[in-house]
């Protein structure tokens, strides 16, 4: 039990990947590092999380890739960026200067490719994780085929375990009929931690010219219309893994994240809510604490999983 | 670059269907250059709403000045923002318009807002030029006499012939340039400078004679945008580099303001 001179334990463990404190942002909405670094002390989150990389420089979607809707965003960005070599290259040396544990989010169009940026990735110095998007709904090759078939996934985690040493967090899709499956397939293939939840497959038309909005037609919806899915998508998930979560979907406030860690994250990650203010994860990092000193906990993981059923 | 929470310090009808908003934003007035942006976060959405951007009209002495025309949801959602009300502002945001042209005549050509950032450029160049403006009647015309006090000539276009020339404002243009003979008594067009904001149609008019001319074009272009600061990947724009290959660039980092031998047209959506 803490006093009121003794600050809680902010730190926790994502298999193996230390965090200072459990809030970090979501793949794709905090760039690289350097966009926010003006507006926001890297240095304050408990990891870092980059947008997904793949081997090559991809283009990505056509516009309009992003558009909002009541209660969240629909984006079909399409993965763009500057491949493994690319990233490197332009943003480690950014990131190595911060003291901040650096999670990678990888894709690939097909099993050789996850596996070749995940060892690639292995001894770069400063890259502390490997987030794998088996879930991303924006891409016709890989993608979500990874995410939604149990064997496929299984496929993937073993394929990347083999290639790296690092700690890897396979990232769940939303939109499955038995996400148990999938969290006991990740952690039985060698992950560490998994994440969840990335977007969930969503449409907007616009009625007077009868055309989709999105140039992809489809997209991914985030925001608060996806939160309460997380919560119990993650509680769930909880209930059959020992692996650690770092659960994501729709957290705007402290309410939100600490709400998650009751249902059985370890971490949080914001992610839409970066764009309407960027300060969100810091506020969040701050009333994490508030609530562990309002409520008598000594450490922030006593409040993971203790939802009272 | 700066979060800011800013007083508002007057709203009111301005002219052309506009409403003119005064912000007290000592951090980001001091930074602002003309063609920047600020990112507003408007009171009265979804708390998941995106913030929406808006060219700064001018700033100085303290403040940041904005003119906005109520087109959709969170524009009409401004309407309500009362004098000493707070909002959270990101700014400024975005490659403006460079001011340091050497020994080029300035053509603005402005549609829409595109005014706004064009007379804030007109206050700050060193010498003065031609503003085109161009709308589809004479009540969509404004700025007049921001560009008139800055001691620059203003043509006007109207499509329906209520104010100025009738046509496009790249009729009024065209004659223009026709006639263009430079201070020193010469004819060389590619003295001439083009600094475009407005609709997308008009500015690949300017930019395209930019390229004929072999004269130097400046275009800000409108992307829809979700971030504001380059982490999103919304609101890019295919791009030529000088060696010709082709890429995106972020209209929120890279632009709005880009060179108009850049710009590939028609590519995006
Ligand atoms: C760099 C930049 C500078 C701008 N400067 C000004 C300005 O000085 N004054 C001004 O009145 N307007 C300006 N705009 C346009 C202004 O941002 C849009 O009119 C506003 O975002 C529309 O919001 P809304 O909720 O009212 O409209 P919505 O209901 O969202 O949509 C109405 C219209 O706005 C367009 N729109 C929707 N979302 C976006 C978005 N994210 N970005 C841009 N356009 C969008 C749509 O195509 C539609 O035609 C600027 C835009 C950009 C990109
Ligand atoms: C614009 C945008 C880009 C995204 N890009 C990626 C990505 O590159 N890789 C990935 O795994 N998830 C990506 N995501 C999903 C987020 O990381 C996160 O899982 C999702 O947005 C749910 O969290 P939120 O509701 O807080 O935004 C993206 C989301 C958005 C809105
Ligand atoms: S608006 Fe997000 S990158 Fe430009």
């Amino acid at each position: 039990m803490s006093d009121a001179t003794t600050q809680p334990d902010m730190s926790v463990n994502i298999g193996g990947l230390i965090m200072k404190n459990p809030v970090t942002v979501a793949s794709g909405t905090f760039g690289y590092g350097p966009e926010y670094a003006e507006l926001v002390d890297l240095n304050q989150l408990g990891a870092m999380v980059v947008k997904g990389i793949m081997p090559d420089a991809w283009e990505g979607n056509k516009t309009p890739r992003l558009i909002h809707t009541d209660g969240g965003l629909i984006n079909a960005i399409g993965l763009p960026g500057p491949g493994v070599e690319g990233f490197i290259e332009t943003y480690m040396p950014f990131l190595r200067q911060h003291d901040v544990p650096v999670i990678v989010n990888i894709w690939g169009r097909s099993l050789e490719e996850y596996g070749d940026v995940a060892e690639r990735l292995s001894d770069v110095e400063g890259v502390h994780a490997l987030e794998l998007n088996i879930s991303c709904p924006n891409i016709k090759k890989g993608g979500n085929q990874f995410g939604t078939d149990a064997t496929m996934t299984a496929d993937l985690i073993s394929l990347v375990r083999s290639r790296t040493k690092l700690p890897i967090i396979p990232k769940l899709a939303p939109n499955v009929s038995d996400i148990k499956l999938f969290a006991r397939v990740c952690e039985g293939c060698g992950s560490d931690a998994i994440s969840m939840i990335n977007s969930m497959p969503a449409m907007a038309i616009d009625i007077e010219t009868r055309r989709p909005i999105l140039a992809n037609k489809v997209g991914g919806l985030t925001g608060p219309a996806v939160h309460a899915i997380a919560v119990k998508l993650i509680w769930e998930a909880a209930s059959v893994i020992k692996i650690p979560i770092i659960g994501m979907g729709g957290i705007m406030n402290g309410d939100d994240a600490i709400e998650m860690m009751i249902a059985g994250a370890s971490a949080v990650a914001v992610g839409t809510a970066n764009f309407i203010d960027p300060s969100t994860p810091v506020r969040v990092i701050q009333d994490i604490q508030d609530y562990l000193i309002r409520h008598n906990y000594s450490s922030a993981k006593d409040l993971v999983g203790s939802v009272v059923v | 670059m700066q979060i800011e929470d800013v007083t508002v310090e007057k709203h009111d009808d301005f002219g052309g269907g506009y409403r003119l908003l005064v912000l007290r934003a000592p951090g980001i007035a001091s930074e602002s250059v003309p063609g920047q942006f600020v990112h507003i976060r408007v009171p009265g959405l979804y708390e998941s709403d995106l913030r929406r951007p808006f060219s700064i009209y001018h700033a100085g002495n303290d403040q940041v000045r904005l003119l906005y025309k109520a087109v959709g949801t969170g524009t009409n959602a401004m309407l309500k923002v009362a004098v000493g009300d707070t909002l959270s502002v990101i700014g400024p945001l975005g490659r403006g318009f460079p001011t340091d042209h050497g020994d080029t005549f300035p053509l603005f050509i402005a549609g829409g807002y595109g005014v706004a950032p064009l007379s804030f450029l007109a206050q700050v160049m060193p010498c003065k030029g031609v503003a085109f403006l161009g709308a589809g009647t004479a009540s969509d015309i404004f700025c007049v006499e921001d560009f008139e006090r800055a001691g620059w000539e203003v043509k006007v276009a109207t499509e329906d012939g209520s104010m100025g020339s009738k046509g496009l404002v790249t009729g009024v243009l065209d004659d223009f340039v026709e006639g263009y003979g430079d201070p020193t008594g010469g004819s060389d067009k590619a003295a001439l400078e083009y600094y475009g904001c407005g609709p997308g149609g008009m500015l690949k008019a300017v930019g395209d004679r930019a390229l004929a001319q072999g004269c130097q074009g400046w275009l800000s272009l409108d992307r829809h945008m979700g971030c504001g600061v380059g982490a999103c990947l919304a609101c890019v724009q295919k791009v030529r580099n000088a060696d010709g290959d082709v890429s995106w660039a972020r209209g929120c980092r890279e632009g709005p303001v880009f060179d108009a031998r850049e710009v590939v047209w028609g590519d995006n959506e």
